[in-house]
């Protein structure tokens, strides 16, 4: 069966990119063969701009976000395209993406304790990012540069010289911020940095993030599991599925007016104080080994066609702007005759539940 | 109707055992006070709800009705029995009434028991020593909460199964012996959103079939509105709200109900952001807050909310914070903070005379006249080099009926009459 998948094109941004990527791929190699962590993603973001990438455990997301930091672990392999300020940054030398990253690049992990040095000040952190970049750069202008960032983030200069340990959890979090953002990198990703915090102080961190924009500038990509913080801090959506971007567009417009049936049960599975009944996405993702023929989805797919088992759905633009793949919303040119019937699947049952 | 549970005054310390050399030196280094002085009752079919932050205590109270930790003050009374006057061997046997659930189905299963043995386990502890009935009684648990076709299921391992699914062999494990109670610690949070529903769902219909009770335990107001009769908001060993839920949703009362429900994500993209979250963080349980102990957090506090000097400190921090104070030569005049970290009503500080101390509180002030801990400064007098401020002593205010729910906030004082301050 022939599949195309080259089959990108995203509408010219009003502003020129600060990351544009094409086809991303990222594998692990393992005895069983190798697992397709992402699968073909493309996307960009703009200065200043929140993208949220949202989806369950083991979509991909968190892989797609060390694959872009260059920070993947060994044995795993990445190839495509990702223009940084139309430099590609997947096909620089080792040293030129450790130059790159810190000073333009930045990342904020989920747990920040174990990203602090124990043993370090918060001010040695400091000196010591700092030093790597701006090696000429006093221990005053440093200290300068340092307390600025911490009052943003809601730190006290009275603790500019303590230890990680003489942290709450969230403060700890706002640290891990605000080394990150020192030097003003222009593209942060920032890995579930809310999940391991209680929800008063998640909801502080949500705030800080969305006023990003206002004090630094910085175009962020926030991989999260929870559609309520992409709602609140994100401009734009992509919703991940098996290693695919499956829907993209901005959050209003998505969130409405939801399109890709994932991103629809993505919603309804989500409790929230508006929530009217349970509801749950049957079956689990699949292995991203051997996924299904046609769109990866199909099997959970309550809407499910003939067509989306044998053919994979093509990237089109979705009404309202942004993309989408999925047969329901077409082309209906391309849908073979007698594909649009629905689909007779096995019913899924909790064997196959996630 | 009787109570299956009647939980009264209960208290449970931790005492903090320090460092070596404070154990040599026989130093009392703190106590924890997990609990303290929840009084609660259980009626049959009933689910209750404990919902808080971590550190609020609300694991502990649940893990004290199992009898897992025992009652520093107050009683536990389950079906009748006072748990403190039961030895190892009654406790066990009551705990054929009350199970738990955990929230990390991962740690809760035993990797190396297959799903058989892990739930045939709970009935061997108990007394059947009959294999056949064993094995009948675990099929039967593995139906009742979807885990079929068992014979799928029998022998596998926690490794081979999902996360939903572990939690499912969880609650078989905890429904196998028949029980009434069941105690559920944050059973869905470590489940993708996916799944969450599900098992909620799962535990809605177990409830109804089974006749159980349950208690709740979540940070999540979410899930707890979808689930529970009553609920009871808990804050630093206290319950601070408790009443049926949909009177806790339409109304809430107390300042930090109002904020735990405005800080639940919403997927609605037109709903706005909180902006008047609580400041910090919950505060360290060896040393709570005089007073209220939400109200160095409280967006509402008034002046009768407990001020001391730690409040101070933290204002002081906050000002410092403000990119136009000039931190540098104001840190020199106030000198070292540590001199406001004892919880005190009485604070004494200052390095650079009274004067230019007063100087800088007299500018804090002016930074934000709305802050409420200047209403519960009672004195500043000139001390040394710097300054003693007194503030008004608040005692921690008690649970006091307020429309149809129980509330423990001096907004609040008696019944029907509202805020004192309108």
């Amino acid at each position: 069966m022939a599949i195309d998948l080259t089959d990108e094109v995203v509408a010219p941004a009003p502003q020129e990119p600060v990351i544009s990527a094409r086809d991303v791929r990222v594998w692990y190699g393992t005895t069983r063969g190798a697992i397709r962590a992402v699968d073909g993603v493309s996307f960009d973001l703009a200065p200043g701009e929140t993208l949220g990438l949202v989806g369950e455990s083991g979509c991909g997301k968190s892989t797609l976000g060390r694959g872009l930091m260059g920070l993947l672990p060994e044995g795993a392999k990445r190839d495509g395209e990702v223009l940084f300020r139309g430099r590609d940054i997947f096909s620089l030398s080792k040293k030129e993406a450790y130059q790159l990253r810190g000073r333009e690049l930045g990342m904020i992990f989920q747990e920040p304790l174990t990203r602090l040095n124990p043993l370090m000040r918060i001010s040695q952190h400091f000196e010591e990012t700092i030093k790597q970049h701006e090696p000429d750069l006093s221990k005053d202008e440093i200290r300068d540069r340092a307390l600025e960032v911490l009052r943003l983030m809601g730190i006290p200069p009275t603790r500019y010289r303590s230890y990680p340990h003489e942290f709450s959890g969230g403060m700890r979090q706002r640290l891990m911020i605000a080394l990150a953002l020192v030097l003003r990198p222009a593209f942060v990703v920032a890995d579930e940095p809310t999940t391991a915090l209680d929800v008063l102080v998640e909801a502080q961190i949500v705030q800080i993030l969305n006023d990003l924009r206002r004090n630094f500038q910085t175009s962020l990509l926030l991989i999260t599991h929870n559609v309520g913080i992409v709602a609140e801090a994100c401009d734009r959506v992509a919703v991940m599925y098996a290693g695919r971007i499956v829907e993209q567009g901005r959050v209003a417009e998505v969130f409405k007016n939801p399109q890709h049936p994932y991103t629809r049960a993505l919603m309804r599975s989500t409790i929230s104080l508006t929530t009217t009944g349970l509801n749950y996405i049957p079956g689990a993702p699949p292995d991203l080994v051997d996924p299904p023929d046609g769109c990866r989805f199909h099997p959970r797919c309550t809407e499910a066609m003939n067509v989306c088992a044998v053919q994979n759905p093509v990237d089109i633009e979705r009404p309202g702007g942004g993309r989408v793949e999925c047969w329901l919303v077409g082309p209906d040119d391309q849908i073979p005759p007698g594909g649009k019937q629905s689909l007779k699947q096995e019913e899924l049952t909790v064997v196959d539940e996630a | 109707m009787s109570s299956l549970v009647e939980v009264r005054d209960l208290s449970v310390y931790f005492e903090l055992r320090g460092g070596t050399f404070a154990r040599l030196f026989g130093r009392d280094t703190g106590l924890i006070k997990a609990v303290d002085g929840v009084t609660l009752d259980l009626r049959p079919g009933e689910v209750v709800g404990l919902v808080g932050e971590s550190g609020s205590g609300k694991s502990t109270l649940g893990r004290a009705l199992l009898g897992l930790v025992p009652a520093t003050h107050g009683s536990i009374r389950l079906k009748d029995q006072d748990l403190a006057d039961l030895n190892r061997r009654k406790l066990r046997e009551i705990r054929q009434v009350v199970q738990m659930v955990f929230q990390d189905p991962n740690a809760a299963l035993n990797p190396s028991m297959t799903v058989e043995e892990a739930v045939a386990d709970a009935l061997r502890v108990h007394g059947v020593r009959s294999s056949a009935e064993r094995r009948t009684r675990v099929v039967e648990a593995l139906e009742r909460v979807g885990l079929s076709p068992v014979e799928l299921f029998l022998s596998k391992y926690p490794r081979d199964l999902s996360g939903g699914q572990k939690q499912r062999v969880v609650l078989a494990r905890a429904i196998v012996l028949d029980p009434e109670l069941l105690v559920a610690d944050e059973p869905v949070s470590m489940l993708d959103m996916s799944v969450r529903a599900k098992i909620l769902q799962l535990m809605l219909d177990l409830k109804n079939d089974l006749g159980l009770t349950y208690v709740y335990i979540t940070h999540d107001l979410a899930t707890a509105k979808y689930f529970c009769d009553r609920i009871a908001i808990m804050y630093l060993g206290r319950v601070v709200e408790i009443g049926p839920t949909d009177e806790i949703f339409a109304n809430p009362r107390h300042p930090y109900t109002k904020a735990l429900l405005a800080a639940i994500p919403e997927p609605d993209p037109d709903k706005a952001l909180p902006r008047d979250l609580p400041r910090g963080e919950i505060p360290d349980a060896a040393q709570p807050p005089l007073g209220c102990a939400f109200h160095p957090r409280c967006p509402e506090a008034v002046s009768a909310c407990g001020w001391e000097s730690r409040d101070l400190r933290a204002l002081l921090e906050e000002h410092w914070m403000r990119a136009d104070a000039a931190y540098d030569e104001e840190q020199n005049v106030i000198g070292d903070l540590e001199a406001l970290d004892d919880p005190s009503t009485i604070a004494t500080f200052g390095a650079g005379g009274s004067a230019a101390v007063r100087a800088i509180l007299d500018r804090m002030r002016a930074e934000d006249t709305a802050e409420p801990l200047w209403s519960g400064v009672t004195s500043i007098q000139d001390s040394g080099s710097g300054v003693t401020v007194h503030f008004e002593p608040a005692p921690s205010p008690a649970l006091r009926r307020a429309g149809g729910v129980d509330v423990a906030c001096v907004l609040y004082p008696n019944e029907g009459t509202g805020r004192t301050s309108d």
